[in-house]
């Protein structure tokens, strides 16, 4: 599978999403924030960041870029798009996830290892994972308090589309201690804590975030 | 609102014809003899332009004018690590060492203390993008940033604005570049009430060929200024905010602070590196300090000599800025690269698609003299050697304090020490929670350690470690270390310990200490008791490099931390950079396994003057600080460096002796230890003897650890063994007996820095 990760101005975990991409099997290619072009790829990957420097609201100068265009349409086809952290947010800017991302509740940045249970594993993201795994991966992040209102929490609830959840105590002042939700369609996943930094056991607290970028692969020889 | 109106421009004209007009060079921090210099050199009254760049650039923090005769000692060293020579040293904006497969690193720590204390958040955050700018510079990939920070008591009311703010700073700023912040110091010390340290340091990889020098050469090459638009932040505060102490009532000084903007900083980044990958540079500059005074005058006088610029095509933010104020400001994310002419439309291109302002203002010349226009008329015209690297020399007085003999003689070692097993359980936590001590998680915890992928070991291992090339495994490994109040026992023997220190710290992860950089922290040179301090540290640097082999590779000065007439501890930073073969073999910090042996290497000494014991149960400081054996220092890290893969994790004895040491290794994976020391518990347990580390093996490797140490004259002692979760220590005396459940040492440990930062 080729699986396309975007460099917005700014992204900064770009290039680990790409080795992530590689480690689960496939082939990274990058994509520029500039081009009205998908490169054929069989999949998205919005990487983590300050795209922009999130001086406004953060993503809501990306979801402009002309690389969102093909993105929104391309996902409305049912292309796999996975938007971590920065990405996340962007993919709320574009409203392809319904939410926000506010401050986190502590006022201050927060990078630590974070324990998630895997409550949706019928995305293509997250085929890899039994339902309620538990993993252990990275969280890090100044703005990652997902909110909505409770109308919509109690859609993504009952539809089963939060498709992570933090354990272990709440980093960030999440409602419903949400980690990460998917579209109605199931293909476009925000999550905002960083599974392709959880890849390799040297560089990071193990490798169970792999299983976000080995599904695809599974999925697709099915 | 009516205009005011400008002063008539001051061009090398009309300071010919005016000969006599009053300038403010006091006001801008120049002395009487340094304006006479400046009229001498340039055979007239400077033009105002010119006595700005003057000014900023014969300032302390950017002539070195008090430090220099001493830091010259430091090129006696021979410019070889212990893999060959070094590809570029000191003067260049960073040093730059071979690693190996074609690879080359810098690395290099600098201060912004008092920009710091007067705005904390902007302070710390543009200290780590400047030094991020000298790495980028030489044409390496920045990957990675450390912070040794040093704040006043943590219960002072002031310590509750800075470091809040600082740690915000580093970590905003460099969150927002994508550097893991592996490492640094979190130190609290009274003497740095109202003067806190900021340092920062940056590490960088390139290719051999990519190395890249601070030059203008080439008649006719085009001089490019890009990167962010210039504006009045920062204006004078090289040589206002760098040359005097504070007093309580001093004018507000917050505009001299420059303004940080991390997202122009990783544009910058990136369009460089593509820049230099298209082989269109053919000299660079970061403006740091001074700014474009700085860069034109270095570019052209370690060029061929010449420059002619108009200033007027400066992008700007704020229109309204003159000549003088522009050639001041200190506007950061700004760069400077001379390219040859063929090649610019390629530059604007790159610089173009980072969306990254790039205005040609200049050329090189072969005239010998700097040219600086203002719409057409000559504001400045210099010989760029006489600004850049002729301003003053001072041989200050200095002079062993009177005070030193009293406090050396107020040894420690006659304090009342623990001796029940209860004391001595009461004594390690009562350390284990003091300020230097605690988890340091509340500030780490604000930085992203982890981007880039390639971070293998970061706080609160004894290094941080960085894997440089992910098919071949080759890393790299930087520690920062001084303890100031051995530093003040001792100046000369403290820096030493500072050294020796990051040493042992680099090679207790199994990589081989290559060269160091440091931040010199210290009072006003104008004091001699300062200056013999200041003196003192570098000769001991200078030594100790002599003898372990191991070249400094640039770094820091920085003077008048003083709050008042009491300086700071005298704080010789000391940064060591390493290098490991195959980062997948480091041993980790803190111990791994149930049921392994735990060896200490090196020899405990009734050494407690200058040691944390000392300072927190007793506020005390005074003595002498435990004896520097380079010799020892130098087997120890070969042992440990060869020990890779017969040790299971290894740990420095240094802040808190072998009793923390052995808390930490316990704290790391909960995994608890039973200890027997010989002879006196209290002294083996938290005296700060150097030359020693604690390491683990399985039972199978004990008889090869033991051989390997015989191997290198390392004394070793098999102290005990891991597993349980408690830590419990005995000596030859049943009553010092005692033992602490390794949660209750992280309840205490966890607790302080919350409790008193919310």
């Amino acid at each position: 599978m080729k699986v396309g990760v975007v460099t917005f101005p700014g992204s900064l975990d770009d290039v680990d999403a790409r080795r992530a991409v590689r480690l689960g099997g496939n082939e990274a290619v990058a994509l520029w924030h500039r081009d009205h072009d998908l490169q054929g790829v069989d999949a998205v990957v919005l990487p983590g960041g300050f795209s922009y420097g999130d001086y406004l609201r953060c993503g809501a100068i990306s979801r402009f870029s002309p690389v969102m265009t093909e993105v929104v349409a391309a996902a409305g086809k049912g292309l796999p798009v996975l938007g971590i952290c920065n990405g996340f947010q962007i993919l709320c800017e574009s409203h392809l996830l319904p939410g926000a991302l506010i401050r986190n509740d502590h006022r201050k940045f927060v990078c630590r290892d974070q324990r998630l249970r895997i409550e949706n594993n019928r995305t293509p993201w997250t085929s890899s994972y039994a339902e309620g795994a538990e993993v252990t991966v990275v969280l890090k992040n100044g703005e990652g308090s997902y909110v909505a209102d409770a109308e919509t929490l109690d859609r993504l609830e009952g539809e089963g589309r939060v498709v992570a959840r933090y354990l272990d105590g709440n980093p960030n002042g999440s409602l419903r201690d949400i980690a990460g939700i998917t579209n109605e369609a199931g293909n476009v996943v925000g999550l905002m804590p960083h599974p392709e930094h959880a890849v390799e056991d040297l560089c990071g607290p193990g490798t169970e975030g792999l299983g976000f970028f080995t599904g695809l692969v599974e999925r697709a020889f099915a | 609102m009516p205009e005011t109106p400008r002063p008539v421009l001051d061009t090398v004209d009309v300071a010919a014809a005016d000969p006599t007009r009053e300038q403010p060079w006091a006001d801008l921090g120049l002395k009487a003899d340094e304006y006479a210099r400046i009229r001498e050199i340039l055979g007239r009254r400077p033009t105002s332009s010119e006595l700005a760049m003057y000014s900023v650039m014969w300032s302390e923090h950017c002539s070195y004018k008090s430090s220099k005769v001493h830091l010259k000692q430091f090129s006696e060293i021979p410019q070889e690590t212990p893999v060959g020579k070094m590809l570029a040293g000191i003067g260049e904006n960073a040093g730059v060492i071979d690693i190996g497969q074609g690879y080359a690193v810098t690395f290099k720590v600098e201060s912004h203390n008092h920009p710091s204390y007067v705005e904390p958040y902007q302070g710390a955050a543009t200290g780590v993008g400047g030094i991020v700018r000298d790495i980028l510079a030489m044409g390496a990939r920045p990957v990675a940033v450390m912070d040794p920070l040093r704040f006043g008591p943590l219960d002072a009311d002031d310590t509750h604005r800075v470091l809040p703010g600082i740690v915000a700073g580093v970590g905003g700023y460099g969150n927002c570049l994508g550097l893991p912040n592996i490492g640094g110091e979190v130190v609290f010390d009274a003497t740095y009430a109202g003067n806190p340290l900021v340092n920062a340091l940056s590490i960088g990889v390139l290719r051999h060929e990519d190395l890249h020098l601070a030059k203008a050469s080439g008649v006719g090459n085009q001089v490019i200024l890009y990167g962010a638009r210039t504006g009045g932040d920062g204006i004078g505060g090289v040589s206002i905010l760098a040359s005097e102490t504070f007093e309580s009532t001093g004018p507000a000084k917050r505009p001299s602070v420059q303004v940080g903007d991390p997202f122009m900083e990783k544009l910058l980044i990136e369009c460089t590196l593509e820049l230099f990958q298209a082989r269109v540079v053919a000299g660079i500059q970061d403006l740091g300090g001074a700014g474009l005074s700085c860069a034109t005058s270095e570019l052209a006088s370690a060029g061929d000599g010449g420059m002619r610029c108009s200033l007027d095509r400066v992008p700007l933010r704020d229109s309204t800025l003159s000549p003088e104020e522009i050639l001041m400001s200190e506007s950061q994310e700004r760069m400077m690269a001379v390219v040859e002419p063929g090649d610019v439309e390629a530059f604007m291109a790159i610089c173009e698609k980072w969306d990254v302002e790039a205005v040609a203002i200049g050329e090189v010349t072969d005239t010998g003299r700097l040219e600086i226009d203002w719409h057409g008329e000559r504001v400045v015209d210099v010989p760029p050697r006489s600004v850049a690297h002729d301003g003053p020399t001072y041989n200050r007085p200095f002079a062993r304090p009177e005070w030193q003999d009293a406090l050396q003689a107020d040894g420690a070692e006659k304090l009342a020490r623990p001796t029940t097993g209860d004391e001595l359980r009461a004594t390690l936590l009562q350390l284990i929670a003091s300020p230097n001590l605690c988890d340091k998680s509340w500030v780490t915890d604000q930085y992203d350690r982890y981007v880039q992928g390639n971070t293998v070991l970061a706080q609160p291992s004894d290094s941080g470690m960085i894997r440089v090339d992910d098919a071949t495994n080759l890393g790299v490994a930087v520690s920062t270390d001084c303890n100031g109040r051995f530093a003040k026992l001792d100046p000369y023997f403290g820096a030493q310990l500072a050294l020796v220190e990051s040493y042992r710290n680099v090679s207790t992860g199994g990589a081989t200490p290559m060269a160091i950089s440091d931040c010199l922290n210290f009072g006003s040179p104008e004091d001699p008791d300062v200056m013999w301090q200041f003196a003192e540290a570098c000769r001991g640097l200078k030594d100790a490099c002599l003898e372990l082999g191991i070249p400094v590779t640039g770094g820091n000065v920085s003077l008048y931390n003083q709050t008042g007439e009491t300086a700071i501890l005298p704080t010789p930073v000391v940064a060591v950079l390493g290098v490991i073969e195959d980062v997948t073999r480091r041993t980790p910090t803190g111990f791994v396994a149930e049921g392994e042996r735990i060896f200490q290497l090196g020899s405990t000494r009734e050494e407690l003057s200058g040691s944390e014991w000392a300072h927190v149960v007793h506020d005390h400081l005074g003595g002498r600080p435990p004896v520097v054996d380079l010799a020892a220092e130098k087997a120890l890290g070969a042992l440990l460096v060869e020990a890779v893969g017969v040790v299971t994790s290894a740990h420095d004895l240094s802040d808190g002796g072998l009793a923390i040491a052995l808390a930490e290794s316990a704290l790391r994976n909960g995994i608890g230890a039973a200890v027997a020391v010989q002879g006196d518990a209290f002294v083996n347990l938290y005296a700060e003897s150097a030359a020693r580390a604690i390491v683990t093996v399985p039972e199978a490797s004990a008889d090869a650890l033991v051989a390997l140490a015989e191997k290198h004259g390392v004394p070793v002692t098999p102290i005990g063994r891991t597993g349980g979760s408690t830590l419990s220590v005995e000596g030859p005396n049943p009553e010092a007996r005692f033992e602490v459940p390794v949660d209750e040492i992280r309840t205490a440990w966890a607790a302080t820095l919350p409790a008193a930062l919310g």
